[in-house]
């Protein structure tokens, strides 16, 4: 699974019309609320959080990035019983790391973006874990081994996503 | 500075983004009216997403519908025979259990008791999720513009849901049981013990406060005890499935919850709730020796002079002269009729104790005069009451002396050693013969005679 190390001038940022920009998301957000209720195996999947690494790692801009997950995770949390912001900083942390890391690594093959997204997942739950259990009180138990297993189903969701979802992209 | 800035200029933006984040965060939760504030920008999302569901939910029922209604009805003739079996044992069991709550519901009138029962519900289709695998909610398809409010309890035919913890004009967010920070006030069916339903982090359901003294078993069903004042008290909540030491001095029992939480449809949200004393129902139920008591044939009848007597002498019965009868609808009366309690000639007058009894008001009209009873049966103890004392009850019931072959009229006197023969199981004979039952008797049952006593 080689990660390749590449300047910035070899690695193609893309852009998304804002359909797409506004669509994908919206429909992440949609399947995620709709789906586990009829599959709730479903739930194991973030849908959003795959999204966000996504468009992420294409536009390879942090302040894109940071902006595209708080969206995101905000959008996710207003769907929620709990107080907005903890899905928001956790989708936010993400967006910059995974913009950052596609502005520096070539992540375009299936097996970094395995890697990629399996880091990011759990990297996601640390943040959000640490939030709710810090600000919200929330009673939160860290299993290493449910994550790591929700992240790789993530990870292989993610792999086929990635490929759909690269039909959309437009180069600048 | 500035260059300092520029150089980190995207840390610095993503400390300031997540820094804005925790503060709102923080005002939230610090504020105890978190859904208001945020109400607004929960309404955006909620408009954005659950049109989306709703179609869904529409097309796939109707789809659904359109399948199982019109092509798909493999199977419906064995599960209809099924069905039918069930609903055989069912009404059995349902004998069972009613009496048992009658007695539950006469004991708590002479308590004076207040129950809380569901007044009104509004059925509501279940269109999504919270979307999230931490946070156990579901958006239901109704909102304020249908009647909902916060703190509604949500139910299923199976047991509690939940309760609205949001609501938007045409959509609203259930937290159900499962989710950590709810609470229900639940009680443990067999022995009464209280303690608060909770959710746990991994969707399990525990009861918590329960003391480490106490005895539980798995396999104890769990009620709704009503202290939460949301759920009425009584609604199945579910199962113990484990009980094992808790934090402190308390039991960590755990409990699968009645209704299926991961896979519901259709929901009730109990938008009406009344509070009333309990109150018998005396108007359908019928003991078992009152409905053989009507079915056994009558006594002798008496003539007009011994009757007017006993009339007097009781100062209770009248003597209705023919044609002079108030109330459409009397029958013959047997002397078992009359002479029973009250209640239970209040009881004969119901349309559907008439008909589960075979007694008709078309069978056996009298043409001579008919005896009133003024509901003075003596001597019949009715919950601990005599029937001197529910005097005018079976007024109401206006029962009539059968037509005696003759055709002279009779008086009930209202022989409190008939009733208690009869009361008894109609076992015990008459103190006098027996004549035969009328012809146009409307009860199909064979006469009693010593051989055959029913």
């Amino acid at each position: 699974m080689p990660i390749t190390y590449t300047s910035g001038e070899q690695i193609e940022v893309y852009r998304f019309s804002i359909p797409v920009t506004v669509g994908v998301p919206l429909l992440a957000l949609f399947l995620q609320a709709f789906v586990p209720r009829r599959l709730p195996f479903f739930s194991i999947f973030d849908l959003p959080l795959l999204v966000t690494i996504f468009f992420a790692m294409a536009r390879r801009n942090p302040i894109s990035g940071l902006f595209t997950g708080a969206a995101i995770g905000l959008v996710q949390d207003m769907l929620g019983a709990y107080p907005i912001g903890i899905y928001g900083i956790a989708k936010t942390v993400v967006g910059y790391g995974a913009s950052s890391l596609g502005a520096k690594l070539d992540v375009e093959n299936a097996g970094a973006r395995l890697l990629v997204t399996l880091g990011f997942y759990l990297l996601h739950q640390a943040v959000y874990f640490t939030v709710a259990r810090g600000m919200v009180s929330l009673t939160l138990n860290w299993s290493w081994s449910r994550e790591i297993l929700a992240g790789l189903a993530n990870a292989v969701l993610g792999v086929g996503l990635y490929f759909l979802l690269d039909r959309f992209k437009q180069r600048t | 500075m500035e260059s300092v800035l520029g150089r980190y200029r995207n840390l610095t933006i993503l400390v300031g983004v997540l820094f804005l984040q925790v503060l709102g965060l923080a005002v939230q939760v610090k504020r105890t009216g978190d859904a208001e504030n945020t109400r607004l920008i929960r309404v955006w999302a909620v408009d954005a997403i659950t049109p989306l569901e709703r179609a869904l939910v529409w097309a796939q029922n109707d789809t659904s519908n359109l399948w199982h209604n019109y092509f798909f009805l493999r199977g419906v003739r064995a599960e209809n025979r099924q069905l039918k079996q069930q609903i055989e044992q069912m009404r059995l069991e349902q004998v069972r259990l009613s009496e048992d709550a009658e007695q539950a519901h006469r004991l708590q009138q002479l308590l004076s008791f207040k129950e809380q029962v569901i007044a009104k519900t509004v059925p509501a289709q279940v269109i999504g999720s919270s979307g999230s695998d931490l946070s156990r909610s579901i958006y239901i398809d109704k909102g304020s513009n249908e009647g909902i409010a916060t703190d509604m309890a949500v139910i299923t035919a199976g047991g509690i849901v939940g309760k609205v913890l949001r609501v938007y004009p045409s959509t609203s967010l259930v937290l159900m049981i499962n989710d950590q920070t709810s609470g229900v006030g639940a009680m443990l069916e067999k022995s009464r013990l209280q303690g608060v339903l909770k959710g746990t982090p991994d969707g399990a359901v525990i009861l918590e406060r329960v003391m480490s003294d106490e005895q539980v078993a798995p396999g104890d069903t769990v009620l709704s005890s009503g202290g939460d004042q949301i759920f009425p008290k009584g609604l199945p909540v579910g199962t113990v499935t484990k009980v094992s030491p808790g934090r402190e001095m308390f039991l960590k029992i755990e409990v699968k919850p009645a209704a299926d939480l991961s896979r519901l449809e259709e929901v009730l949200v109990v938008t009406e709730k009344q509070e009333q004393n309990a109150v018998v129902d005396s108007g359908v139920r019928v003991r078992a020796a009152d409905i053989l008591a009507q079915r056994l044939p009558s006594v002798p009848d008496k003539p007009v002079a011994d009757a007017a007597a006993a009339a007097g002498a009781s100062g209770t019965d009248k003597v209705v002269p023919p044609g002079q009868e108030t109330g459409a609808g009397t029958k013959p009366l047997t002397p078992v009729e009359s002479s029973v309690k009250p209640e239970a000639a209040q009881h004969a007058a119901t349309p559907s104790i008439a008909k589960f009894a075979g007694v008709g008001p078309t069978a056996a009209t009298p043409a001579g005069a008919k005896a009133v009873s003024t509901g003075s049966a003596q001597g019949v103890p009715v919950n601990g009451q005599t029937g001197n004392s529910q005097t005018g009850n079976s007024q109401a019931a206006k029962k009539t002396a059968p037509k005696p072959a003759s055709g002279d009229p009779v008086v009930n006197s209202g022989s409190p050693n008939a009733a208690a023969s009869n009361a008894a199981g109609g076992l015990a004979k008459p103190a006098t013969a027996r004549p035969k039952p009328p012809v146009t008797q409307p009860n199909p049952q064979p006469p009693a005679t010593e051989d055959n006593p029913n």
